[in-house]
């Protein structure tokens, strides 16, 4: 590691705001030397309780966002907070506005806020931002906040980095159908019907409430892999079911008015509960390790593709075999068998001695 | 243009500090930079200085637009160039200011640490082609 980012590690986990902002720019652009900070961080990192929060554009999460992490200062906690933000597709721009709806918050530097954009990238995102949430929890921060619109699969992704997840929905947003559908609905710890003094929500909460109710029991009923491993491991889960009842974590449905402020002290105490739950459970490090393996299957194929692309240039790039393959003199099979092959060959070779 | 954006994506603050209330200004040219692959954060109406530094610092801007009707900007630029000062931040990050200000204004705001202002009617195109070639180094 150059000495630059041995000084920017250092200042950071010393408590500069400066530093801590300049390494997640770093994190963001993937600058050189990046991984370098991360891996520095990792090992002052693990502490911070994350939590993700997700919903339609217009739920309200910016707002229920502003009120929770007041709550948790008055408690005199500090607490990061990563707000994701689409991107333009067509220019790579992009307006940042969740900042605006901090005002809880405002002059207060132990709420660290941050704004990432989408930056147009799928896989991407979700490692910046897992790296971004490494450097605000080898910070100090207690807690960590990710928002993002729950509009698509890499937005899953990077709620799915926290170990709680928060669904906000809002009264009348669909019918019974759209809690049927898959998606960020499967994916909530606790749900959160905002905007609760409008028409509708007693209705949404109670469909909200059925889904859940549905969905838990055919899940404990297909979801026979742990007790697989488990009987893998040798450990004694002949007796399943009660082991099983008490490891599985029913969501909650929480009413709030973010504006007011109504409520948040009811998510505030869901979301300990989960906590809880996961501490007691050991489902809190069965979820890391989940990450993390996550984490390092995506590292090491985003570097595996980038010894492919060197590869293509190497041998001319990938249009002239494009222009093969539309001439008909090979095949994409083959072609693809062709580039791999030395990486194969050295594999086995490896594996041999 | 876009391989630039793709190498480095620059990120601004456009902040509307103090107590005009007029913030149309501020979001065509929130909506331009974004358009130009800029990444925008918006700071909202009525900021005190101390916030413009907060969202600056944490948010590692590049550029920070700062729009100015009231005539307040001898008072409120010093305390934002003074803030930033304090969290070591003045040094790489660009300043601009734009709205209202007369001409006897402009060479103390440049002395003050000021890259540029920019007046009404300034072409949006100035403005951004002005952003991608002092953007500072980092």
């Amino acid at each position: 590691m150059s000495q630059a980012e041995l000084d920017l590690v250092e200042d950071l986990l010393g408590g500069s705001h400066r530093a801590l902002a300049r390494a997640i720019t770093k994190i963001e652009n993937r600058s050189p030397g990046y991984r370098d900070i991360v891996s520095a961080l990792h090992e002052h990192a693990g502490s911070a309780e994350v939590i993700g929060i997700t919903g339609s554009p217009g739920a309200g999460k910016s707002t229920l966002v502003d009120k929770l992490v007041k709550r948790y200062r008055d408690r005199g906690e500090t607490v990061g907070v990563i707000a994701v933000d689409p991107s333009s597709p067509y220019t790579g721009g992009a307006v940042l506005g969740d900042r605006i709806r901090m005002a809880s918050n405002v002059g207060d530097m132990d709420v660290f806020f941050r704004s990432m954009s989408a930056r147009g990238r799928l896989g991407g995102l979700s490692t910046a931002t897992s790296d971004a949430v490494t450097a605000l929890d080898a910070f100090g921060k207690d807690r960590v906040v990710i928002e993002t619109v729950g509009a698509g699969q890499n937005e899953i992704d990077i709620v799915r980095t926290a170990d709680s997840v928060v669904v906000l929905v809002q009264p009348g947003s669909g019918d019974d159908v759209q809690m049927l559908k898959a998606g960020i609905l499967e994916i909530g710890d606790v749900f959160v019907v905002n905007k609760a003094d409008m028409d509708g929500t007693a209705r949404t909460v109670a469909e909200l409430e059925e889904m859940i109710h549905l969905r838990s029991n055919p899940r404990k009923n297909l979801d026979t892999g742990h007790h697989r491993v488990d009987e893998a491991q040798g450990a004694s889960v002949v007796n399943g079911e009660q082991e099983e009842e008490a490891a599985t974590w029913t969501p909650e449905v929480v009413e709030t008015v973010a504006t007011s402020g109504d409520g948040i002290d009811d998510l505030a105490e869901s979301l300990a509960a989960h906590r809880t739950f996961l501490e007691e459970s050991g489902r809190l490090r069965e979820k890391a390790q989940t990450r993390y393996a996550e984490e390092i299957r995506r590292l090491v194929q985003s570097d595996l593709s980038d010894l492919v692309e060197r590869e293509f240039d190497a041998r001319g790039g990938v249009d002239a075999f494009a222009a093969a393959v539309a001439d008909r003199e090979t095949d994409p099979y083959t072609v693809a068998d062709e580039v791999v092959a030395p990486v194969r060959a050295c594999l086995e070779e490896t594996d041999d001695g | 243009m876009s391989a630039d954006a793709e190498q480095r994506t620059i990120r601004c603050l456009i902040a509307k500090v103090g107590l005009d209330g007029h913030d149309r200004g501020a979001h065509v040219i929130a909506r331009a930079f974004r358009d130009a692959g800029f990444e925008v954060i918006y700071s909202g109406l009525h900021r005190a200085p101390a916030e413009i530094v907060q969202a600056a610092v944490q948010e590692d801007v590049d550029v920070i637009g700062i729009s100015i009707l009231s005539g307040a900007h001898n008072t409120l630029v010093p305390k934002i160039v003074d803030g930033l000062k304090e969290y070591d931040a003045f040094e790489d990050t660009l300043i601009l200011v734009g709205g209202i200000i007369p001409d006897e204004d402009r060479e103390q705001l440049k002395e003050m640490g000021v890259a540029e202002v920019f007046g009404p009617g300034t072409p949006m195109q100035e403005t951004i082609d002005f952003v991608r070639e002092n953007a500072p180094e980092r």
